[in-house]
């Protein structure tokens, strides 16, 4: 059953947000949405590595990963080497996708200190962790799951489109969360629930509300 | 089968060091292209300030402060948690006279409590200075005074503030006040100010109206009378009132205190006792009515 474009959008921005269906990313979640400025720059640059980062691993699972099909060479086989009949996907996948991730979000790191240093400043610590975050590395497996596509997981610029789109629901989680943080700063909180708390709950709200969406158009993703 | 597995996973480790080799490749040569040319001192700098972000140097944080350091655009004293210690260590990187630093701490110019003011009307709505102050300039009857709805007690990053519930005004707990100057940046009527802590005396109100309608609102608001100028034994006086409020003159003040008592509204305070040790808890004012 081939994915549409349009499917793939709604279903990583609204039906399967990574952050209030899905629950990954939480860490930049709660951590940089006490300002609004500095959410947008983090969503954005979660959303550019998470489209990259799907890319280059979809690139990896197909031609590196996934054993010869009639529909794309395995580079290993090509080279000569053994190639188990089910392909090294079990044995490298979870490791080859964490240095790949890992390469690319340093290079976006020194990117944006050569070229934007304020948002690199802004963001801080958060950068690093762009590359333990579990919203990166969970787009990159879901993209190339084989239900995803029954034999070959997601065509490369699909699985792209596909990152992009979860960057981008990423990125409008986390605009909600500041705006809803923004006020609550003003706001009398009990004290036991300042702070991480009471976003904690205001994100578990805005989870229900998301729910919402299950099965919109007929999209599961 | 063992053989296989061996293959399998030599194969395996290889296909991992060409993939690591590349990335290094990778970035090792964008290291080269994407260089940004960082002084050492600021990374050494950075270190010494106490990274509170608070931005009372007058720059975005202390990231900022140590860049603007670094390139010599700035002062050595400016940070205030980081205190003279800082400036020490700052002036010992950069290899510049120390500068003296002026130790200072948030005054609060008010002493509106709740017996001393009238209020216009009962303001029910988010409790926060800068919202009520928004809603019809605010609920007390005196338009320059403390509204006394904590904001700057929880703005504090150090804890420095308490709000003291007899009188509803916020105190300063001196010792712990870095005059980051953070609570006087969100009071809403500009009542805080950031002063040096060598200087103990301090009118403590803000209304400039002639005295007659201040005493309307006020118990202890100045009411220009000049009782505290003609006291001044200064020559060239250290406290002057303009436009009916009274303001002392930090650099002729000789901290006598006559101002002090000879107010008949009390509304000069005297810092001394507070800061000498002898009354630590009590207000700094000599009446509060």
């Amino acid at each position: 059953m081939d994915v549409g474009y349009i499917e793939l959008a709604i279903g990583a921005i609204l039906v399967s947000n990574f952050v209030l269906a899905k629950f990954l990313g939480f860490c930049p979640f709660f951590g940089v949405t006490r300002r609004t400025s500095d959410s947008v720059g983090m969503g954005i640059a979660v959303a550019f590595v998470m489209a990259m980062a799907s890319a280059v691993t979809a690139l990896v699972y197909r031609h590196l990963l996934l054993p010869t099909t009639p529909e794309h060479t395995n580079l290993l086989g090509l080279l000569g080497m053994p190639v188990p009949p089910d392909g090294y996907v079990l044995i490298l996948k979870t490791i080859s996708y964490i240095l790949v991730i890992a390469g690319l979000v340093q290079f976006v790191e020194m990117v944006l200190r050569k070229n934007v240093p304020a948002l690199y400043r802004a963001m801080g610590i958060y950068l690093p962790l762009i590359t333990t975050n579990c919203a990166v590395f969970g787009v990159a497996l879901l993209n190339t799951e084989a239900w995803r596509d029954p034999a070959n997981g997601l065509p490369v610029p699909k699985a792209a489109f596909n990152g992009l789109c979860g960057g981008l629901g990423f990125l409008l989680a986390m605009i909600l969360m500041s705006g809803i943080r923004e006020r609550l700063a003003e706001s009398r909180v009990p004290k036991a629930l300042q702070g991480l708390p009471i976003a904690f709950i205001c994100g578990g709200l805005m989870a229900l509300a998301f729910m919402g969406f299950t099965k919109l158009f007929g999209i599961t993703g | 089968m063992t053989d296989l597995i061996l293959t399998y996973a030599g194969a395996s480790a290889i296909v991992l060091l060409a993939l690591a080799v590349f990335f290094g490749v990778v970035l090792a040569v964008a290291d080269r292209f994407f260089q940004v040319k960082v002084d050492p001192r600021q990374a050494r700098i950075e270190e010494v300030l106490p990274r509170a972000n608070c931005g009372s140097c007058g720059f975005g944080g202390c990231a900022a402060y140590a860049e603007a350091l670094a390139k010599g655009e700035a002062a050595g004293n400016l940070c205030s948690p980081g205190g003279p210690a800082a400036a020490k260590k700052i002036a010992q990187i950069m290899g510049i006279q120390v500068s003296e630093f002026v130790p200072k701490v948030a005054i609060v110019k008010c002493q509106g409590s709740r017996e001393n003011t009238l209020r216009r009307f009962r303001y029910v709505g988010e409790p926060d200075c800068r919202t009520a102050a928004a809603t019809q300039n605010g609920p007390l009857a005196c338009p320059y005074g403390c509204i006394g709805l904590g904001t700057c007690v929880r703005a504090c990053p150090f804890d420095a503030m308490v709000f003291d519930p007899g009188t509803g005004l916020p105190r300063v707990l001196e010792d712990r006040c870095t005059a980051c100057g953070t609570c006087a940046a969100v009071c809403p009527k500009n009542i805080i100010e950031i002063l040096p802590k060598q200087q103990y005396v301090h009118v403590l109100c803000r209304n400039p109206e002639p005295g007659r309608l201040v005493r309307q609102v006020c118990k202890v608001g100045c009411i220009g009378c000049k009782a505290c100028e003609k006291a001044c034994p200064v020559e060239g006086k250290a406290i002057h009132v303009e436009g009916n409020l009274a303001a002392v003159d930090a650099k002729k003040c000789i901290q006598c205190g006559k101002c002090v008592r000879v107010c008949p509204v009390s509304c000069i305070g005297d810092f001394r006792p507070l800061r000498q040790g002898a009354d630590k808890d009590k207000p700094a004012a000599q009446k509060v009515a």
